[in-house]
């Protein structure tokens, strides 16, 4: 390939993925965690489905840095990267859906709750709501990738137009749902990174699975960037 | 113009006297669909000629400015005609009339900067208003959740305006004029 130093072709850190992964797996399985009212052993998915917005979050944020980098110098190696960036970044954001959904319905869809018998009340939830956004725009993102025929012109505003999202979306799911009422933990503050808020003993796992998670992500979104880069030499040729 | 006296009078027949909240829901989703209509027209509007000659004589940042200006005023006024309308069709349950249209201003601004910029998007990709809808409802949702929240103050006495608030609606406005200056001279060239 054109790079060899390239980190995409590089081993070490896709087998520390595989580890961190199992490490998670076993680790979230098995080692001791708080019990806590309501929550009880169901706190264990903590590991896998905040883990998944982290990593659509760092997948999202990958796919803005290469638009920049496109757009400062018109390669279109990097327009390829900023696509399957959001692509990855998707699967992940419903993975964590489905995740929260499997967790929601062990904890806050109680029957026996009055305020949790519709859906509706459930996905007036503000963290769903900023989750749908992002989703919402890398999927208005990619239409707006397939509506233009033209290669550069179709990089260069899918780029304008990624980095322009990106920042109106900070608003979006860091600001506003501290506005309004949740059932989240961690309406003031960073949930995740405060020290009060998680136990020492889950902490053990949870910053492993975050990167064994992200780099996973990675890992995925690299192999689709070579079919890719393959894809297009092969039509250049 | 024509296009707010109808919608307004469609809601009139619609429905008398809504109360409150539905009052405040019904007047925002009307500010982004007028919105979206009056800015749309400002670059798809456009001929390819007139743009050759706009960009021989004014840089991309100038240009971008005198949309937003040209958008922002364009909106205010549209902001304020569909307010009076509203008030004079649909009952008037503010009970703070001069700070709501203060409100009503500062957001008219904030959606019109928005959709300036997704128009000029919208017309490079060559597309019609349509696109402009999928890309836009998405970032502006955030916005519209601020204002409604705010303006929800507007109808209730005892409810006080939350200055913090009213400082981030400010602050997404600087940052769409600034992303508008810095990004728009990609999308400018052919």
């Amino acid at each position: 390939m054109t790079r060899p130093a390239n980190y995409m072709y590089k081993s070490w850190w896709k087998i520390l993925s595989v580890l961190l992964l199992v490490y998670t797996v076993i680790g979230g399985l098995l080692l001791p965690v708080p019990s806590l009212p309501a929550l009880e052993e169901t706190i264990r998915n903590l590991y896998f489905h905040v883990c998944m917005w982290f990593a659509m979050m760092i997948l999202f944020s990958l796919s803005v840095i290469y638009s920049i980098y496109y757009l400062r110098g018109f390669d279109l190696k990097y327009d390829i990267y900023a696509r399957q960036f959001a692509t990855s970044g998707i699967v992940f954001g419903l993975l964590g859906y489905a995740t929260g959904a499997i967790w929601m319905s062990y904890t806050w869809a109680d029957p026996n709750n009055p305020a949790f018998q519709s859906f509706g009340a459930l996905a007036r939830e503000p963290k769903l709501i900023g989750a749908a956004i992002a989703l919402l725009i890398y999927f208005a993102y990619l239409v707006l990738r397939d509506s233009i025929q033209d290669m550069d012109k179709r990089a260069r505003i899918s780029a304008v137009y990624n980095i322009f999202a990106y920042a109106m979306l900070f608003p979006a799911i860091w600001i506003v749902p501290r506005l309004l009422p949740s059932l989240h933990p961690g309406q003031e503050g960073n949930p995740a990174m405060n020290f009060k808020d998680i136990d020492g003993r889950m902490r053990m796992v949870f910053y492993p699975a975050v990167i064994g998670w992200t780099l996973l992500g990675v890992w995925i979104t690299t192999l689709n960037i070579r079919v890719a880069l393959f894809k297009e030499k092969k039509l250049s040729a | 113009m024509l296009y707010i006296g109808a919608t307004i009078f469609v809601l009139f027949l619609a429905i008398d006297e809504p109360e409150h909240k539905v009052w405040n829901g019904l007047f925002w989703v009307t500010q982004l669909f007028i919105c979206i209509n009056a800015v749309a027209k400002s670059f798809l509007q456009e001929s390819r000629g007139r743009m050759l000659y706009f960009y021989s004589i004014v840089s991309p940042a100038h240009f971008v400015l005198a949309k937003l200006l040209f958008n922002s005023l364009l909106m205010l006024l549209m902001s304020l005609l569909s307010l009076l309308l509203f008030s004079l069709l649909m009952g008037s349950p503010l009970a703070r009339p001069w700070s709501f249209m203060g409100l009503v201003l500062l957001g008219g601004w904030s959606l019109s900067m928005v959709f300036t910029f997704l128009a000029a998007i919208a017309a490079r990709a060559q597309q019609n208003a349509a696109i402009m809808a999928v890309l836009g409802f998405p970032l502006i949702i955030p916005q519209l959740i601020l204002l409604m929240k705010i303006s929800n103050a507007a109808f209730n006495p005892v409810i006080t305006f939350k200055a913090t608030d009213l400082l981030l609606l400010g602050a997404l406005d600087v940052l769409v004029g600034t992303m508008a200056v810095i990004l728009f001279p990609f999308l400018w060239k052919d």
